[in-house]
């Protein structure tokens, strides 16, 4: 890959400059392409609230120019000599993480979204000690380890979302045997990952109840996502139906709320798996978990592994999640309507087809 | 077992609560005549559980009065139901917190019986035929025969006790999560019956045990007397920081109000914080803590009957021994009192045999 004096790759991307939040144009450099690199041309990439809560500041971890995204889908442009998984022209796709420490349990156990020493794809600091950012930019180089196949025959836009909102559901499901058909899921909030719940569930043969706090989503749910049974949290007669039937929650719920209301649809065993970043403290009474084994629990996206065997089953069951595609000069009303919730669920930007500068 | 007009009533004498106060005085009252699944037994001792102190005080808003307390029996049978096999007279046997179920839902066909929603609760309930429940600070007892069990040949009455409810309530989610195999990190939050329990079987199972407790007091007996591996202070910082992301697993039965960060970070990848403690004020937590390294909130409530056997195998294979107090039943309020304030090194054991129990 040629000797130091190659100049600099530089490229645009949108970023954050500040905690308004507000993308704009952004000149920046990615770094030369390394043995384990695969450099992307990227196609698109998916809107995640998470990108809302970085480009805000509101972990209070941000560092600025800020480029967000961490559910890309490109095309390869070239890759790093020890790079024998990819090639020229594959379609890729990456997430939330583009380094691992590798020697950890959690890494060695092919878990090593759980690295304590992970590197985000944006908004952290690779090996290098460069700034890493993220998809809604014209390139991306990752580490091959973090790049994952897109199955041939699964639309690009389609590919996105399961990035991070697919993998997060999958995850946990898998891990926690909950893959299995025949049993009773819960999902708790309908926005991306909520939506992404609906149909992975679904697709492994669970009944699915959407739990949400008003009406007004009842015909998607029913009708255009195929979800089972569809309640209104406030239905107190509905949810004493629902008492001590649910296998498990899916609880996508991005703020505060009371957790025992909850608690009391699981059956014996229950999970309530936690997916909503919240900084409000949330609450329970221990008698809730301890009469029926129910346990709290949350998970953080997926591994490398899960991703891939995440994408085989969306495209053996031809799961398809339902998008808004968008070019890269509306993203910030974009980030501002995902912020009211009004997106049908998923916002993707169809970067390679924007006018990035 | 003849009619029922004609026989007189079995009469017994229990120490009763007869109100809010919690205090116990002696009490007289039937037990049914054996049915044909029954087990009728002479009462040898019994241990005093926290919860007993819950319900004598209607701390929970459910009690019933009189009510005679006590849910870790052990016993000898004095007679047996027509259907009876499993027990012989003179057998001793052990009787814990559930006397009964529904046999149906799905709960009790998985021999998870204890997660029954129709289950019958040894004191404070409700049995089939209408009468009250009473438990174990009574000379006599009767108990359907699933819901007894035997005591290990060569283990002492008063040991066997507190295995029925602190020993199995430890056991029972230490087998059900899979951490009952040896060289895992395990952590005891608290150290009162149940505390006490977790450190001794945990170190049975092969686990590296530490000990967290809000004060320093307990030290000595923590390392010395029940052979924990570690002891830590929950307010040292330093030490609470090393010991990040390390256990597979802790056990928390402090009774009260804590919180909850301060513990879920010790956990590490998939662990599992199993809380004991009924405690009506709402815990919590930041979702983050559990859903960076996939960790479980969980709780767990006593154990299974086949539980209870196995563990009183266990704890026999093990040599396990309780740390117990032997008192008579008329130390029975004093003994309350300094439960209340966790001066018993670790259980009250009352022997109800040797005691005399009418006024």
């Amino acid at each position: 890959m040629g000797g130091q004096g190659e100049a600099e790759r530089v490229i645009t991307g949108w970023a954050a400059k500040d905690p308004s939040g507000f993308l704009s144009p952004y000149s920046f450099s990615l770094r030369k392409i390394g043995e384990e690199d695969v450099y992307i041309k990227v196609l698109c990439c998916g809107i995640c609230h998470t990108d809302i809560h970085q480009i805000k500041n509101e972990l209070r971890m941000s560092g600025y120019p800020m480029v967000p995204g961490h559910e890309l889908v490109g095309e390869v442009v070239e890759v790093g000599s020890g790079v024998s998984k990819f090639r020229k022209g594959d379609r890729v796709g990456v997430g939330l993480i583009v380094g691992c420490c590798r020697s950890c349990i959690p890494c060695q156990q092919e878990e090593e979204q759980y690295c304590s020493k992970k590197i985000w794809t944006y908004n952290d600091v690779y090996t290098d000690g460069k700034p890493t950012q993220g998809g809604f930019a014209s390139h991306m180089v990752v580490d091959q380890k973090f790049v994952v196949k897109i199955p041939d025959g699964m639309a690009s836009e389609q590919a996105a979302p399961l990035l991070c909102a697919g993998v997060t559901v999958y995850s946990p499901l898998k891990h926690f045997g909950l893959n299995k058909s025949g049993l009773r899921g819960g999902i708790l909030g309908l926005g991306g990952v909520g939506h992404m719940g609906v149909k992975i569930a679904k697709a492994m043969g669970h009944h699915v109840t959407v739990i949400s706090s008003s009406d007004k989503k009842r015909g998607e749910a029913l009708d255009h996502l195929g979800a089972d049974e569809f309640v209104v949290s406030s239905n107190a007669e509905k949810m004493q139906e629902l008492a001590d039937s649910l296998d498990y929650i899916i609880d996508t719920v991005p703020v505060f709320h009371p957790l025992d209301p909850y608690l009391a649809l699981l059956r014996l065993n229950g999970k309530l798996i936690l997916n909503g970043v919240i900084n409000t403290p949330l609450q329970f009474v221990t008698p809730m978990v301890m009469l029926g084994r129910r346990s709290i629990t949350g998970s953080f996206i997926g591994s490398m592994k899960e991703t891939e065997e995440m994408l085989e089953f969306c495209k053996e069951k031809g799961l398809k999640s339902q998008i808004e595609i968008v070019k890269m000069d509306y993203i910030n009303q974009a980030m501002e309507r995902l912020e009211k919730n009004n997106v049908r669920y998923r916002f993707v930007v169809d970067v390679a087809g924007s006018n990035l500068d | 077992m003849g009619s029922q007009s004609k026989e007189t009533e079995r009469v017994v004498t229990g120490w009763a609560a007869k109100d809010p106060s919690g205090v116990l005085s002696p009490y007289c009252f039937s037990l049914r005549e054996t049915g044909p699944e029954d087990v009728y037994i002479k009462v040898l001792c019994c241990g005093i559980c926290h919860s007993d102190l819950h319900q004598v005080k209607n701390d929970l808003g459910m009690s019933h009065y009189p009510m005679v307390p006590g849910h870790e029996v052990v016993g000898e049978v004095v007679e047996v139901g027509s259907n009876v096999t499993k027990f012989t007279v003179g057998d001793r046997v052990g009787v814990g917190l559930i006397v009964g179920c529904c046999r149906n839902c799905n709960p009790c066909q998985r021999d998870e019986e204890q997660y029954c929603n129709k289950k019958i609760w040894s004191y404070n309930d409700v049995y089939t035929d209408g009468r009250p429940t009473q438990g174990g600070f009574a000379s006599n007892l009767i108990a359907d025969q699933k819901f007894v069990v035997k005591i290990p040949e060569g283990m002492a009455s008063e040991q066997a006790a507190p295995l029925l409810c602190a020993g199995v309530t430890i056991y029972s989610p230490l087998k059900h999560f899979g951490l009952d195999k040896s060289g895992l990190k395990g952590g005891i939050l608290g150290l009162g019956g149940v505390g006490h329990m977790g450190v001794k079987m945990a170190k049975a199972m092969g686990h590296h045990v530490t000990v967290i407790s809000s004060s320093d007091k307990k030290r000595k007996e923590a390392m010395e007397h029940l052979g924990a591996d570690e002891y830590v202070v929950s307010s040292d910082e330093e030490k609470m920081k090393e010991l990040a992301d390390s256990f597979d697993y802790l056990i928390d039965t402090i009774p009260v109000f804590h919180p909850l960060e301060l513990y879920l970070p010790l956990l590490g990848l998939n662990g599992k914080l199993i809380l004991n403690g009924v405690i009506n004020t709402p815990l919590q937590f930041l979702s983050p803590m559990v859903m960076l390294g996939r960790k479980s909130i969980t709780g767990s409530f006593v154990g299974s009957m086949k539980e209870m056997e196995e563990m009183l195998q266990f704890c026999k294979e093990k040599e396990l021994t309780s740390q117990i107090e032997v008192v008579k039943m008329d130390y029975i309020n004093q003994a309350f009192e300094r439960l209340e304030k966790n001066d018993v090194r670790y259980r009250f054991v009352v022997d109800v045999a040797g005691s005399k129990l009418e006024p």
